[in-house]
């Protein structure tokens, strides 16, 4: 199977492009399983892949030489490791489901045949990207992605708006891009070579805080905040939202978002050696986790809630991966892909049922029209609180404690956030799935569960929620952390570097105990919130405290940003556009003109049409040339 | 021929120098005083034998037979041009009943 | 040594005359003897290839062509056509600039202390055929095309045009 895996790629760049071609020729069950077949046919060769996979060391699969420069050499070929065949797993797993659940979702729509072409280009560049040996292959994916994003969230490009959120997304994007490329330029002068192979045993000899390792893997770090969403390059994904929701589920949730951590997870080594850059993570992923989760609080869009929960599930990511907890960051990758997307999917589906109503204000007590929808979500909900036995507790649980190790304070602002995330998201649940319904009588006639296609995934996605926690239960619990020794040879070096520091197994009960009891607290409160006092959010127009309008209005950074890079570039760039480009350049240009004009009025009278008087003139300049050459 | 050449030996290349310059400077002082086409172009046949005659000076002082194959280059050219030019002048004739350059003043723009 | 000056005397005074005398027929006869003598030049440099060719094809050949070429016209002093005495003095002044100008430049040169030929076999026919079958053959040859061009040439814009009523 192993050899197969060139094909991985293959099925869905085939889907795009026979998709792409016969959108409007082929009736839409063909596309739809066109297209899954396209993700599906890639899962059972990554099962397939990851049932072979004994070896510790990694798989290369060359396909072709690439670029061949000199001393540098890229080739394009792919490498198979535990890392990239559990981001295949993923990718191809959940994207599977997705697509099942697309059909359904976006059945109505005109623009069905180009859905399922884009979402096929964009598995097969996340497989690039993670299949990919070098930086470069990586970066192709990288960028695919990020191309992919862009035409999925502007979707419904007729919106200016959503057209808007698109070209904001690919900008932010493009700003971590820069600092990823010249990270990668650096790595490549620096180590003369592209290839992870080649760069990760050099790296391991270099002395721990190296000034070029800091500075690439800071650059690197960028990269990673643009494409994961950490501060200060968040806002692109709350408004990527814009996107149809299996996108959202898919793009910006499980997949694409978690390039980053995939990244730095498959660079460890070089993160390892930069205490430095290690610490800005951890304290940037943190802030992001709190930052997100606060304005999360009083968002009143579902999907928007989705989305701040994401950013700030991703923030918990970059804090595991800061205190070099890369197996947990993994796992949270992991467990996160199966509930987030489970979230996503369901409000997909709720809002699938209310009609394209995305406001919570205006729903409640759909537990009863939504059985299936409400079963599962309640699930997730569960599972990203952080509540024994659902895979977020243990995933969560395990970067928590490595935090603890590293930094308490670190460790209280985590649980505090871990709090934040169990109310906002019952608050979610709540004002979702319970009280009474607040919308209007049309969309409570048209209130239906969804059908199979979707309930499907988000059955498969449930159970995975789960019990996906269980491929890595920690020793202290009596369980054997398989995922940790699956993972083991990838983060070998980085853990030889890092001291390990081992906790008592009573300090890691107490932790485990403050952390769910804080979530259960945070739990209850909501409920008594918003069961028992049925609170519902005030609408917009009404006063709310100062706190409340800050976490509302997303901290102002959109406003803060547009002030500090926009106006400045405004007033930049009018100052061009007026001064330099119509006074001078234009002016200059203009004035040429009407002097060369001007001149030429004059001097056409010299042209008298008189050869005598020609002759003459030349005589004249033969004299002056020659005496300029004599002097 | 001996004597010839032995005579012409003591005559510095400066001297030929100052003779090709002053034909030259007649054939210039012809195109710029005359009208007449025929007259002028005989004045252009004039620079162009003051330049070979240099020419042929220089290959014989120097010692270098190139000198005189550009002039006889330069004859057959002559030799052609002439031939064109004075169809065109012909031409012209025919056209205008005259060979006055003057007539020629449409040569603007 | 004195045969060059008398030659350079008769040279200069027949191209004078040349630019100056008012009938063209007589400036054409000038010519030829200006010609003559530059013939005689070649003749004093050793140059006997050169003074043949000098005199068959500009004393022969374009001088004929010249005859013809003023005498099918029938121009004379009467229909010829002067310019002002201004602009002949302005054009005289002009030339002699032009002259003053080139010895001017030519003093600058100091590799003209060269007063002696070094060999004076060089223009023999022998020789500058020799020079011309092996080291020019191909602007020779390309020069046989350039001829045979101006002839049709020649012949193509003398050629009464069948559309005119001429």
């Amino acid at each position: 199977m192993i050899n197969l895996a060139w094909l991985i790629p293959i099925f869905p760049l085939l889907g795009f492009v026979i998709n792409g071609l016969g959108r409007n020729l082929f009736p839409k069950f063909v596309i739809g399983a066109l297209a899954t077949l396209g993700v599906m046919l890639p899962f059972t060769i990554s099962l397939g892949i990851f049932f072979e996979f004994t070896g510790p060391e990694a798989v290369i699969i060359p396909l072709f030489d690439w670029i061949k420069v000199g001393s540098l050499n890229i080739p394009f070929s792919f490498q198979i490791d535990q890392l990239s065949i559990l981001m295949l797993l993923i990718i191809t797993g959940i994207g599977s489901l997705i697509h099942i659940y697309s059909m359904g979702y976006m059945s109505h729509d005109a623009g069905f045949g180009k859905f399922f072409a884009y979402l096929n280009l964009f598995i097969f560049f996340m497989l690039l990207l993670v299949l990919g040996s070098n930086y470069i292959i990586m970066f192709i994916g990288w960028e695919g992605v990020g191309l992919c994003s862009y035409l999925l969230i502007g979707f419904w490009y007729t919106n200016g708006a959503y057209a808007d959120a698109a070209k904001k997304a690919f900008i932010m994007n493009r700003i971590g891009d820069l600092g990823f490329l010249i990270g990668v330029f650096l790595i490549v002068t620096t180590f003369g070579s592209a290839t992870f192979a080649d760069i990760f045993p050099q790296a391991q000899n270099i002395v721990s805080g190296d000034a070029t390792l800091t500075l690439i893997t800071i650059l690197l770090f960028i990269g990673a905040t643009g494409k994961s969403a950490q501060l200060p390059l968040f806002t692109w994904l709350p408004d990527a939202m814009a996107g149809p929701t299996p996108v959202s589920a898919l793009i910006h949730a499980a997949t694409m978002v978690t390039a980053g951590i995939y990244m730095i997870a498959r660079s460890n080594i070089l993160f390892t050696l930069s205490p430095i850059t290690l610490s800005i993570i951890a304290v940037v992923g943190l802030s992001t986790a709190i930052v997100a989760a606060i304005i999360a609080l009083t968002q009143t869009d579902i999907k928007k809630v989705l989305a701040y929960s994401t950013v700030s599930q991703l923030g918990y990511m970059f804090l595991g991966l800061g205190v070099g907890a890369y197996t947990g960051a993994f796992f949270h990758v992991l467990t996160h892909a199966f509930f987030k997307a489970l979230l996503f999917l369901g409000a997909g589906s709720v809002i699938h049922a209310m009609s394209n109503e995305q406001d919570m204000r205006n729903m409640g007590g759909l537990r009863k029209k939504l059985p299936i929808t409400f079963i599962t979500m309640f699930l997730g909900t569960l599972a990203i609180a952080g509540l024994p036995p659902f895979a977020g507790f243990f995933s969560k649980d395990e970067i928590l404690a490595h935090v603890y190790e590293h930094n308490q304070l670190l460790w209280a602002i985590g649980v505090l956030g871990a709090m934040l995330t169990a109310f906002y998201m019952f608050r979610m649940l709540f004002l979702t799935f319970w009280g009474s319904f607040r919308g209007t009588k049309e969309q409570a006639h048209h209130l239906h569960e969804s059908p199979f296609s979707m309930t499907f995934p988000l059955i498969v996605l449930a159970v995975l929620s789960v019990v996906g926690g269980f491929i890595g239960v920690p020793e202290v619990l009596h369980g054997h952390n398989w995922l940790a020794s699956y993972l083991a040879p990838i983060f070998e070096a980085s853990n030889a570097k890092m001291e390990a520091g081992v906790l008592s197994h009573s300090t890691e009960y107490a932790l485990m105990a403050v952390s769910v009891g804080g979530v259960a607290i945070a739990i209850i409160y909501a409920s008594i919130r918003y069961v028992s006092k049925a609170h519902v959010p005030a609408l917009d127009s009404q006063p709310k405290s100062a706190l409340a309008n800050l976490s509302y209005n997303k901290f102002y950074f959109d406003e803060f940003y547009n002030a500090i890079i926009q106006k400045p570039l405004d007033i930049l760039s009018n100052f061009f556009y007026k001064i330099v480009d119509k006074a001078g350049i234009d002016g200059l240009v203009n004035g040429l003109g009407t002097g060369s004009q001007e001149a030429s009025k004059t001097f056409r009278l010299l042209q008298s049409g008189n050869v005598g008087f020609y002759i003459f003139a030349m005589v004249i300049g033969i004299i002056s040339v020659l005496l300029y050459s004599l002097f | 021929m001996d004597n010839f050449v032995s005579s012409i030996q003591t005559v510095p290349l400066n001297h030929y120098l100052i003779l090709s310059s002053i034909i030259f400077t007649i054939g210039v002082i012809g195109v710029l005083i005359r009208r007449n086409a025929i007259i002028i172009f005989m004045s252009v046949e004039l620079m162009l034998n003051a330049v070979n005659l240099l020419l042929t000076a220089f290959s014989a002082y120097y010692g270098d037979a190139a000198g005189q194959v550009f002039v006889f280059f330069i004859m057959a050219l002559a030799a052609a041009e002439v031939a064109v030019g004075l169809a065109i002048i012909v031409m012209v004739y025919r056209n205008t009943s005259s060979v006055d350059i003057n007539i020629l003043n449409r040569l603007k723009w | 040594m004195i045969l060059f000056y008398l030659v350079s005397l008769l040279t200069i005074t027949f191209s004078l005359l040349v630019i100056f005398t008012k009938n063209p027929i007589y400036s054409v006869l000038y010519l030829i003897a200006t010609f003559f003598t530059f013939t005689i030049h070649y003749v004093l440099l050793n140059a006997q290839f050169l003074a043949v060719v000098n005199f068959i094809v500009y004393m022969g050949a374009i001088m004929v062509l010249f005859l013809f070429v003023l005498m099918l016209m029938n121009l004379n002093k009467e229909t010829e056509p002067m310019k002002s005495t201004l602009i002949k003095i302005i054009a005289v002044i002009a030339g002699g600039s032009l002259l003053v100008t080139l010895i001017g430049s030519f003093k600058q040169l100091d590799a003209l202390g060269i007063s002696t030929i070094n060999k004076p076999e060089i223009g023999l026919v022998e020789n500058l055929g020799k020079v011309l079958f092996s080291d020019f053959l191909l602007p020779f040859e390309v020069s046989s095309i350039l001829l045979l061009s101006a002839m049709v040439g020649a012949v193509l814009l003398a050629k009464k045009d069948k559309t005119d009523n001429g």
